[in-house]
């Protein structure tokens, strides 16, 4: 269908408006003044620096060792659930279970990020420790807020799939076990590495419940951002921003490969169950 | 023997679903538990109200712009401009998003896919630079006013404005609004409009009458997914509004810095409630549109 001028004008205003402040980043971060808003020469000079501040390449380490623990994490727990929801007989427990995983999607992150930093604090008291807060308490509620994502990937994925397949494998002789890997595991499969992909680049890029649930040194990129914003922001943070915005990028456009391929794969064997 | 193998396999199946139950559990539903704990309760967790009596008659002094006093009830105030905020953000990506998920759900299917990537793209910048790429942009001697001034246009002074952070919230949560009304729009089944073209509607009632109805679950999705973190959050209004207009979520943020979590946990409870409200009055309306309408 062929698109009316009118349409292509308002579409040309609407990406504008939605890359104007990406462009301005990614265009300043190569600025070799200090300024943010007159460009004077090109450089490489922010990155040089950014590559000798050791606080921030600190704060990347350790966003990516939460990012990839809660992942981890959230990935196997999510994909059992979603197994045993995938089987639920009762509808109680089902109803109950859905409610329980739209909680973290729906309630605004500053309510989370409360609700999860005042049991932690309570809890820290009670034994009598001055701050509860740490690397623990954030991984807890990374996976926590992880885990339903991955969960709404995986479950499609189950519900798609014939329940007669598993069956069909024990009947000719694999053991339970064997079933799973051989036929249950695969048909999930895009559905985990969808999760998972989302869970890292959820945790990678949270600042607000990382904020109320961080202490005792233990500090991610956002929350080293957020504090940097506080005072003159140098292009060093466009930088960073530009490198992250990247990386993000290709992580996210490798799992639409992977789920492109997926489905490719599905008409294939449609195609191929049509011509037999 | 069969049989029993089933049997195992569904209490394996059950046993897998035990980790995720307790940690939702433990995790989701008793931090909760705790907002309300700490709202209702005093520093050595006695009962009280105070928290609630104090969001309430809590007053302070605002200066006028013309330098005059008043007296304004400091926490009702927070709360009604968030609330107003937010419902005109929500309202502005609405009528934004609502053409271009129109557009895109009518063009190629390649072309859709390019736009709905290039939609999302925006969203995988760090929330809190892309906010501060906006508070360079239009600060009064940034890039904005630099362009005006070049095309003979008086500089104009947002920063700080509440325009300012209408701008931020539109532009951090538009996609949020696009997103789902165009994943309605591109299953809707296009006979139905020319049917309705057919039996003499014109281009306005078609959309009244056909497409907007039907669109009506992927706006509620839009409407909920743009205002919650509109009304809840605190950076936008911290870096667009200069600190000048505290939102609920700087209010909440204020008290946890100042370590007063009971009156910060008594805020978020507030602000659940009303969410709540918010949410039972667009299910009430839907559902309305949808089975009693016209």
């Amino acid at each position: 269908m062929k698109m009316k001028l009118s349409s292509k004008i308002y579409t040309g205003i609407i990406f504008a408006f939605l890359f104007a402040p990406i462009l301005i980043l990614l265009i300043f971060s190569f600025n070799e003044s200090k300024s943010l808003s007159v460009f004077s020469g090109f450089s490489f000079k922010w990155y040089r620096e950014l590559l000798k501040d050791r606080n921030t390449l600190e704060t990347v380490r350790n966003t990516l060792v939460l990012a990839a623990s809660a992942t981890a994490i959230s990935t196997v727990m999510g994909t059992a659930a979603a197994l045993g929801i995938d089987r639920l007989r009762s509808r109680w427990y089902r109803a109950a279970m859905n409610t329980v995983t739209d909680i973290p999607m729906t309630n605004p992150d500053i309510i989370t990020g409360i609700s999860l930093m005042l049991m932690f604090v309570f809890v820290g008291r009670l034994f009598g420790a001055s701050t509860s807060l740490s690397f623990w308490t954030m991984l807890i509620s990374h996976v926590t807020f992880c885990l339903p994502y991955v969960i709404m990937q995986v479950l499609p994925k189950l519900q798609q799939m014939d329940k007669a397949l598993p069956e069909a494998a024990m009947d000719l002789g694999c053991t339970p076990m064997q079933a799973f890997f051989k036929v249950e595991l695969p048909e999930m499969l895009p559905g985990i590495i969808t999760g998972a992909i989302m869970a890292f680049t959820l945790s990678l890029d949270d600042f607000v419940i990382s904020y109320f649930t961080s202490g005792n040194g233990f500090e991610t990129l956002p929350i080293r951002i957020y504090s940097m914003t506080k005072k003159t922001v140098t292009p060093k943070m466009y930088a960073l921003a530009t490198i992250i915005f990247f990386v993000t990028m290709s992580l996210l456009l490798i799992s639409n490969l992977v789920d492109n391929d997926d489905s490719r794969k599905l008409r294939d064997r449609k195609r191929k169950k049509r011509n037999d | 023997m069969n049989r029993s193998v089933k049997k195992g396999k569904l209490t394996t199946y059950r046993a897998a679903l035990m980790p995720y139950s307790i940690w939702a559990l433990l995790f989701v539903l008793i931090p909760l538990l705790f907002v309300a704990y700490y709202a209702f309760t005093d520093n050595s967790f006695q009962f009280t109200m105070e928290n609630f009596n104090r969001f309430f008659t809590a007053t302070s002094n605002l200066k006028n712009d013309d330098g005059t006093v008043r007296e304004v009830h400091t926490y009702l105030l927070i709360f009604m401009r968030s609330l107003k905020l937010a419902v005109i953000s929500t309202i502005i990506c609405l009528l934004m998003g609502y053409p271009i998920a129109y557009i895109i759900a009518h063009a190629g299917p390649k072309a859709q896919k390019t736009m709905i990537t290039l939609i999302m793209i925006p969203m995988w910048m760090n929330f809190l630079i892309r906010t501060y790429a906006w508070m360079t942009i239009l600060q009064d001697t940034g890039i904005l006013n630099n362009l005006l001034g070049l095309l003979g246009i008086k500089p104009l002074h947002i920063i700080g404005t509440e325009t300012a952070v209408v701008i931020g919230m539109v532009y951090d949560y538009f996609p949020y609004m696009v997103l789902p009304i165009y994943s309605i729009m591109a299953k809707m089944d296009d006979k139905l409009i020319e049917a309705a073209r057919d039996l003499g509607c014109g281009s306005l009632s078609v959309l009244r009458r056909v497409i907007f109805p039907l669109s009506l679950p992927g706006v509620i999705s839009g409407v909920t997914m743009v205002l919650i973190p509109s009304i809840s959050t605190f950076y936008i209004s911290q870096k667009l509004g200069n600190g000048k207009f505290f939102l609920i979520g700087d209010a909440i943020e204020g008290q946890y810095v100042a370590n007063n979590l009971h009156f910060a946990a008594a805020i978020a409870f507030i602000l659940m409630g009303i969410l709540l409200v918010c949410m039972a009055v667009l299910k009430y309306v839907t559902t309305r549109h949808v089975y009693g309408g016209e």
